[in-house]
């Protein structure tokens, strides 16, 4: 099965990892991810101002660009993803959007056909997670993992219907499918500072702090996420003392499927 | 020809604001047929109604229209006028020029427009009326009350104690409904069994009140005085008549662990099993999901056990039909489920529990045997924190528009019972608002923040993080002194929205009785008819209706009962005349008109007509049951050959009103 | 000026500050509550009352991460994060309003800081 594939800049630089062992376990899965052949970033931050349509522009062209190859389009990282999932649900339903964006776009039109999944959603809707476990070749046994949801994945609910925000469990379903034993904290679904971590680290030293506490109380040896950016905050604005080693949850992937070198 | 009466009401300013009265009544005088045009301050007044029947006597009239409100409002008013002045009441048509010209319209000149076009309508109309007899028909004097809590058992009291004969259909094995599981009663603290269990024995042995219990309406046919129900009375298993309910079975019944309703599942009970002690009636009832005689044949303990030989596993579902002249609605309400609050953790750790289980936490025939406890380890909780409107108000799709009107004041009795009862505890309520309006109520809530110490503050829990050593961490927003709050607690109560039960739905249909968007059912006014469905011979009792706590379900309860020995006390019902009929030279047998009717009063009969040639033929027509006929017009509509018109509302009418209201002048 | 800008910001957000029933569950959720002088709830009352130049001036508008907690779990609908990214708007896009030049960035880069970091900052803290 063939989709397109949107891996936006971070991956391209400072989250190597996180796309490398996707394409590889793509392909143990009999998936290949082919990459948009011209995609620009997604902005980042999906804009709250409801008068923003240029920013909205790249994503309406990379969910133009997997309609005309006739594919379903696969995101990654969490920010790309929420990125092009609410673009994709704003532009059927706030019609002046649709208007702007299709101006830029004319002569041809786009209203929403494409298909977003992200690669977790791959995994759960179109591999099946019974099908990933029989897949596995080193199951990640006794490892006691808690999966790092942060905002982006979630919310807002309505636009991204990935999961129940509060009370997720696509994550923890991938881990078990993968033999590793997910740990529940109740902070697995809250911030970690995010980009205020630019200019004021302790704000998000603070909050990744929480989620690591939180982490660590409920047992947890290992945490995963899909973000280039939590991860990056949880591991680097942290204190020594409550430091949890990340990982993006594609390396637990491959890693379990045997592909990881 | 006709000659006809047009009287123009002003409705105080109701209508004059918007209308010019009299240039409405000077245009309808010059309506072909109209002899007499009046207009005056209030027509249903004294004065208004000699002024209509003064003109009938003196003008000969025939038909009258009044250009007046709704005919929802006056219509029968204004009929009777007709009748005492020696019209036929059939011959009087409404003009709505409040409700649908002049409340809606602000411009006197496109009210006045508006308000002539619709009288020209209303004597287009009554220019094609005939006068019409109404029939009349028995009335069944016995009444079905669906569902046994305290607003049916308050009902069925009532009705009873009037010297009628009432049944009541409970679903659940014992009547009693969400009280029982309730500890005390707001605002005077009184235990909610000492006052509840008398009335339910009170039922059982009324010789006028019939308890059918584990059982269910299943289809209702017939109308006002005349109802025609099936029941389904549930196998339960045992028999009714021989078990003395000395409870034997329930102590050894082998499968000990079936979550127990009545406690909401906190504690297990067996799969033979009675609610709790005072269940009204008062016998046992097998649960067939988790009996292993009834599964797979292997057990038959109880049968041997029971010296009353009341044990019977082959027993059968049973339909029982029985006639009634008026039903009552008493179904109830559920908390919702709360699936789309996990910020609240409720389904992540079992010390987040709604406040029917902390109701059930706090009674002596709980779980914990009225000792407060945490779920998860049996400790006494140091710190509870409750919070309002969880569902309630809500418009963002997960929760219930409405104000659920019963969380703020058992809340309140909650914290301060807590507060009484262990005084070393810590008590936080979150609110959005407090709303007190009862007799006694807001006293009652002051008592609570005053005597016992309750800390009431204002903002809403935005998360709840279960953690590690059992605490439950509470951030919340304290909007008075603006700041987060982050409170470490042992229990959180959520006072979860209250919405109507499930079977209130497809009981509606069943009834043809009209409900909100939220399933409450509607009352024929919300103001003036309020415990009555605007179909006849249905009345609502309790929070089938809306929210309500108990004092204000028991008056309900009460009015209702009221409502329903008013009609019972009849012993003839006149009938609406205008019902369907069919022309049966046109009628070509096809069944249309049949399977449209909601109220089964079409039937088809064979008749021999006379054809050409002094032949004759057999032929199939339909023919309407007039007793049984509500007059809804769905066959008119449906009969492909015009053959079925309706009296009062005939086709040519409203093909009339529609001429003159599309006409140019 | 109050009064074009809370039309500005209404415009801006889509949100409709009315709806809101004073509840406090945004700023119950806010991560970002302890670093803000005015509080998600404040803002869109402050928003309804037209008194914008308060909030225009507070850091209070670049504390907010866009976590989506009070948009997910706000009862009516009211959206408050695009309140606040309203307002945070209607100051940058005053002539020469800039909270991040290109020339700042140097010196906030390290050697794992990503991509993403830098591309959301610019789309909150400029034009």
């Amino acid at each position: 099965m063939i989709f397109s594939y949107y891996p936006g800049c971070t991956l391209k630089n400072k989250a190597q990892d996180l796309d490398r062992y996707a394409r590889r376990s793509a392909e143990a899965l009999g998936i290949t991810l082919s990459e948009l052949d011209e995609w620009q970033c997604c902005g980042g931050a999906y804009p709250m101002a409801a008068n923003e349509t240029g920013v909205r522009l790249s994503s309406v062209r990379a969910l133009m660009a997997a309609r005309e190859r006739g594919q379903a389009l696969v995101t990654l990282c969490s920010a790309c993803h929420n990125v092009i999932k609410q673009t994709n649900y704003d532009i059927v339903r706030d019609a002046t959007f649709s208007e702007r964006a299709n101006n830029y776009m004319a002569p041809e039109e786009y209203h929403g056909e494409t298909q977003v999944y992200h690669y977790l959603e791959l995994l759960r809707d179109v591999v099946g997670f019974e099908e990933l476990s029989k897949k596995v070749k080193n199951p990640l046994t006794g490892k006691k993992v808690g999966a790092y949801y942060g905002c982006l994945l979630l919310r807002p609910s309505k636009a991204l219907q990935m999961d129940n925000p509060e009370n997720p469990k696509i994550m923890e379903d991938f881990l078990r499918a993968i033999g590793a034993e997910p740990v529940v904290y109740p902070y697995r679904n809250e911030c970690c500072g995010g980009y205020v971590t630019l200019e004021d680290r302790a704000l998000a030293a603070k909050k990744s702090g929480n989620v690591l506490a939180s982490a660590a109380d409920t047992g947890a040896e290992l945490l995963v996420t899909a973000c280039p950016l939590c991860l990056y905050n949880l591991t680097k604005t942290t204190s020594a003392d409550q430091k949890l080693p990340v990982l993006y949850f594609t390396e637990l992937l491959a890693e379990a499927l045997g592909v990881k070198d | 020809m006709q000659r006809i009466g047009v009287f123009v009401c002003w409705c105080g300013s109701n209508i004059a604001g918007t209308v010019d009265v009299e240039a409405v009544a000077e245009a309808l005088s010059h309506e072909p047929g109209v002899v007499h045009a009046a207009n005056y301050q209030y027509m249903c007044s004294e004065a208004g109604q000699n002024l209509i029947k003064d003109a009938i006597r003196e003008h000969n009239l025939t038909g009258i229209v009044v250009c007046s409100c709704s005919p929802r409002m006056h219509e029968a008013t204004f009929r009777k006028t007709a009748a005492a002045a020696g019209l036929n009441p059939y011959m009087v048509e409404i003009a709505n020029i409040r409700e649908q010209c002049s409340w809606i319209h602000k411009d006197k000149a496109t009210g006045t427009e508006k308000a002539i076009i619709l009288g020209r309508a209303a004597i287009a109309k009554v220019t094609l009326n005939a006068p019409l007899i109404a029939g009349e028909s028995p009335v069944t004097k016995r009444a079905l009350v669906i569902g046994g809590g305290i607003a049916g058992i308050q009902t069925a009291l009532d009705i009873a104690e009037a010297g009628f004969e009432v049944d009541i259909v409970e679903k659940q094995p014992t009547i009693g409904g969400k009280m029982t599981q309730i500890d005390k009663t707001f605002p005077t603290l009184d235990c909610a069994a000492c006052i509840l269990t008398p009335k339910m024995v009170d039922c059982a042995q009324n010789e006028k009140i019939d308890i059918l219990s584990y059982s269910e309406v299943t289809d209702v046919k017939g109308f006002v005085g005349n109802f025609h129900v099936k029941i389904k009375k549930k196998a339960r298993y045992v028999d009714e008549t021989k078990c003395t309910g000395c409870g034997l079975c329930t102590e050894k019944c082998p499968v000990k662990a079936v979550p127990n309703e009545f406690n909401l599942g906190m504690d297990n009970r067996r799969a033979v099993y009675i609610p709790f002690a005072q269940a009204v009636p008062k016998v046992a009832t097998i649960d067939p999901n988790h009996c292993n005689m009834l599964k797979n044949g292997k057990c038959g303990l109880c049968a041997k056990l029971c010296t009353a030989g009341a044990i019977d596993y082959k027993q059968q579902d049973e339909i029982i039909e029985r006639e009634y002249g008026a039903i009552v609605v008493a179904t109830g309400y559920n908390p919702i489920k709360l699936d789309n609050y996990d910020e609240f953790a409720y389904s992540q750790s079992p010390d987040v529990v709604t406040s029917l289980e902390f109701e059930r936490l706090t009674n002596a025939a709980g779980p914990t045997n009225g000792t407060l406890l945490r779920p998860s380890d049996g400790k006494h909780p140091h710190t509870i924190v409750f919070v309002q409107c969880v569902g309630s108000r809500d418009t963002s799709g997960c929760g219930k528009e409405y104000c659920s009107k019963i969380c703020c004041m058992y809340t309140a009795k909650h914290a301060m019972l807590t507060r009484e009862k262990y005084p070393d505890t810590d008590v936080y309520v979150f609110y959005i608002d407090v709303r007190t309006p009862g007799k006694n109520f807001d006293e009652f809530y002051r008592r609570a923040v005053e005597e016992y110490g309750v800390h009431y503050i204002k903002g809403m829990v935005g998360k709840v993080a279960p953690q590690s050593d059992g605490k439950l961490m509470v951030q919340a927003s304290d909007l008075i002194s603006n700041e987060q709050l982050h409170i470490e607690a042992d229990m959180v109560v959520l006072a979860a929205a209250i919405e109507p039960d499930k079977s209130a739905r497809p009981l509606a249909t069943m009834l043809t009785a009209s409900m909100d968007t939220n399933d409450f059912f509607t009352e024929a006014h919300p103001k003036l008819r309020p415990v009555e469905s605007p179909t006849a011979g249905i009345f609502l009792s309790g929070a089938c209706q809306g929210p309500k706590d108990i004092p204000e379900t028991v008056s309900q309860a009460s009015a209702a009962a009221a409502k329903v020995i008013g009609l019972l006390a009849k012993d003839k019902l006149t009938c609406n005349p205008c019902v369907a009929h069919s022309d049966e030279l046109m009628c070509n047998g096809c069944s249309s008109c049949e399977k449209v009717c909601p109220y089964g009063a079409i039937t088809y009969l064979d008749k021999e007509f006379r054809m050409p040639n002094r032949t004759t033929a057999i032929r199939r027509v339909a023919s309407v049951n007039e007793a049984v006929c509500q007059g809804c017009g769905a066959c008119t509509v449906a009969c492909p050959s015009g053959a079925m018109d309706l009296k009062g509302f005939s086709n040519s009418q409203i093909m009339a009103e529609v001429d003159a209201i599309c006409k140019m002048k | 000026m109050g009064k074009f800008d809370r039309e500005q910001i209404l415009r801006t957000s889509g949100v409709d500050v009315l709806k809101c029933m004073r509840c406090g569950k945004c700023s119950a959720t806010c991560p970002s509550y302890d670093e803000m002088e005015y509080h998600p709830h404040e803002f869109v009352y402050m928003v309804e009352k037209g008194e914008t130049e308060k909030l225009m001036n507070s850091p209070s508008i670049y504390k907010c991460l866009s976590c989506f907690a009070c948009v997910e779990r706000c009862p009516r609908g009211v959206e408050p994060a695009k309140v606040v990214a309203a307002v945070r708007a209607q100051v940058l896009r005053q002539p020469g309003e800039c909270r991040l030049s290109p020339d700042d960035i140097p010196a906030l880069l390290d050697d794992d800081l990503p991509q993403q970091a830098l591309v959301t900052a610019f789309r909150k803290y400029r034009k």
